[in-house]
């Protein structure tokens, strides 16, 4: 089981009357590609961050790859997000002063496991982001720009890539796509499928666009989720 | 080690901001070690102006007036002590050398000093060291001059030159001794005190400049004034240095042992034929330099208050700085940077930033040390040495380096508690 959470409640501060988030149930096996959708506010921000385990749930268990997030002290938790989760931001994220290598190999740098992973793949970090930064399709000219000079679809796969550098189980996408058009929102999520199968990662993509629901294997209206209470 | 390629490249990234941090940091150690130099020179060149003399008699004054009128050549003595009642003085027991010297004339400006060739054996500066020749040898006629090294180098004199010697100080005086050239027949060496801004002449030949001769001259000064006898006259001077004048300035004097001095000082404050005044050196030098303490405390005080200066305008840049930067750390957080290694970060950066701008604030020290060290000799009679880093100066550095990496904690520490939930929600 990738992800298992059961009768998770959240809120934001411990007196609000009510739940910002209530799920009774939710179920990812390995390997799935979902598709997580609803309105803005429906509450898909703040599911994100309890499966990053940047929040942490008021009630209920939360288990990624049969860990239980909630057991864990806030220092094992940062360990575990940065071993087995990578994150693709809404917004990139990228850093201004690292060039779009060092950024992908940036999110390798702060765990072990996913640098040797990483090294499995490539003899060195720097090939193994440049092996990713062509699969995502930025070709080499851009591989050692200025980030800032990159374009909205050049930075998200920089970003993209070093989400699925070291080869995380599980990849968290937060609307990456909203920035492109809906031409390269498709290519782009073919390229994230690939990635992922050549990963073996599991990916969670969220998004408020209907229309890319047919590209998933399953998809997840998080109004529904909830109202199954 | 990533985290110093982070920080390398992002204090790169901030290089207009990093560039300013970094000079207040290099001015304020330069305006430390160069005030606490100065400081320390001061008070050393000022300790090391005499040496060895263990009582300077004068005409009754203040003791620190004759103390800076006899060794600083600083204001006048209106009176004298006649030549019987120094005779009288240093034929005394236990005196063991004395020099009697004769102020009140100027040569461009600088002191002129007469003297006898005891003051070239018997006066000491700094650790009792005597005077020495650069070039040259001491005077042998009364129409020879010794140069103090400063006063050959300003004015560009080299021995065999002629000078004339005006009466009067100041370099404005009209009545010049045209009649009456010195010929400059020694250099002295650099002291570091106002011996290097002096000119020393025969105590014989001051009567002489002053139109007068010396008294026990008389005859063959008027000899001299007949043009045909003018070599005959020379002739004569020239192997004669024993005239004196009716009036010296003041006199130093050694003593067999310093059990003497107490002694000795009460006959001469007692003495009834004049009104004289003994002191001795250390002790004024002492008093004067209790006087000038204060100037020294407010050095140190400004030392301080740069230095504090710096690290507030520091703090006020990391600071600023960092809600800058609160984009960028979370990012490191969201890839898997602990908060740990965010306080690493940080406070590396600014040990960083701390340690080059204290090593640019040496450069610029030595860089000011060779500038103006000379001016400082010849304006303010300080003699900068320029050596390496002494072992206080270091301590100062060490002090500064650690203030600033303290100082750099509290951003780091604000650093560390900056939430994760910054990164994964922050909109630009």
């Amino acid at each position: 089981m990738m992800i298992d959470l059961k009768n998770i409640t959240f809120k934001w501060h411990k007196n609000d009357n009510k739940p910002t988030l209530t799920i009774s149930e939710l179920v990812i096996k390995k390997g799935e590609r979902v598709f997580l959708h609803g309105p803005s506010g429906s509450g898909k921000s703040t599911l994100l961050t309890l499966l990053a385990g940047i929040n942490t749930a008021t009630s209920g268990d939360i288990f990624i790859l049969n860990k239980n997030l909630n057991t864990l002290s806030n220092t094992n938790r940062d360990v575990f997000r940065a071993d087995h989760i990578g994150y693709i931001f809404q917004n990139f994220n990228l850093l201004p002063y690292l060039t779009p290598i060092e950024n992908v190999i940036l999110g390798c740098q702060f765990s072990k496991s996913r640098q040797k992973t990483a090294l499995k793949q490539s003899a060195t970090l720097n090939q193994e982001a440049t092996r990713l930064l062509n699969a995502l399709g930025l070709t080499e000219q851009y591989h050692k720009k200025d980030v800032a000079t990159l374009s909205v679809g050049q930075q998200q796969r920089v970003a993209a890539a070093r989400a699925f550098i070291g080869s995380p189980e599980l990849i968290i996408a937060d609307e990456p796509t909203s920035a492109l058009d809906t031409n390269n929102r498709e290519s782009f999520i073919k390229l994230l499928f690939e990635q992922a199968k050549h990963s073996n990662s599991t990916l969670v993509f969220v998004s408020h666009d209907e229309s890319l629901q047919p590209l998933f294997d399953r998809s997840i209206n998080l109004i529904s989720l909830q109202e199954n209470i | 080690m990533i985290l110093a390629k982070l920080a390398y490249k992002s204090l790169l990234n901030r290089k207009a901001s990093v560039f300013l941090t970094l000079l207040t940091i290099a001015i304020s150690v330069m305006l430390l070690l160069s005030i606490e130099r100065i400081r320390v020179d001061a008070k050393s060149s000022f300790s090391n102006t005499l040496s060895g003399t263990d009582l300077i008699v004068g005409a009754r004054t203040g003791d620190i007036q004759l103390l800076l009128s006899s060794v600083f050549r600083i204001g006048h003595t209106n009176n004298g002590v006649s030549w019987q009642s120094y005779e009288y003085i240093t034929n005394q027991r236990g005196v063991k050398w004395s020099i009697p010297i004769s102020l009140g004339d100027s040569h461009k400006g600088q002191a002129v000093l007469g003297t006898t060739l005891d003051y070239f054996t018997h006066y000491r500066f700094a650790k009792k060291q005597n005077l020495s020749f650069n070039k040259g040898h001491a005077f042998s006629a009364i129409n020879e001059v010794v140069l103090g090294s400063e006063v050959a180098n300003k004015l560009g004199y080299k021995l065999g030159d002629n000078i004339v010697i005006s009466h009067g100080m100041g370099n404005t005086s009209f009545h010049h001794h045209k009649d009456n050239p010195f010929k400059v027949v020694g250099i002295l060496n650099a002291t570091g005190t106002p011996v290097d801004k002096t000119l020393h002449i025969p105590l014989a030949a001051i009567d002489l400049i002053h139109g007068g001769a010396p008294a026990e001259h008389a005859e063959h000064a008027e000899h001299a004034e007949h043009a045909e006898h003018a070599e005959h006259a020379e002739h004569e001077k020239h192997n004669d240095l024993t005239g004196h004048p009716k009036q010296i300035t003041a006199f130093l004097m050694g003593f067999e042992s310093p059990l003497y001095t107490l002694q000795i000082r009460r006959n001469i404050n007692q003495y009834k034929k004049e009104a004289l005044l003994g002191i001795m050196p250390t002790v004024t030098l002492k008093e004067l330099w209790g006087i000038l303490a204060i100037v020294e405390k407010i050095l140190l005080l400004f030392s301080a208050v740069v230095v504090l200066v710096s690290l507030l305008g520091m703090l006020t840049t990391l600071l600023a700085n960092l809600s800058q930067r609160r984009r960028e750390l979370a990012i490191l957080r969201s890839v898997g940077a602990r908060p740990w290694q965010l306080f690493t970060l940080i406070s590396f950066e600014s040990l960083l930033t701390m340690f080059i701008g204290c090593l640019v604030g040496c450069a610029l020290y030595y860089l000011a040390l060779f500038t103006g060290g000379s001016y400082l000799q010849s304006h303010a009679g300080i003699s900068v040495n320029i050596a390496m880093l002494s072992y206080y100066e270091l301590t100062l550095i060490g002090v500064i380096m650690v203030a600033g990496f303290i100082i750099g904690l509290i951003p780091a520490t604000r650093a560390y508690f900056y939430s994760l939930s910054d990164g994964m929600s922050i909109k630009t």
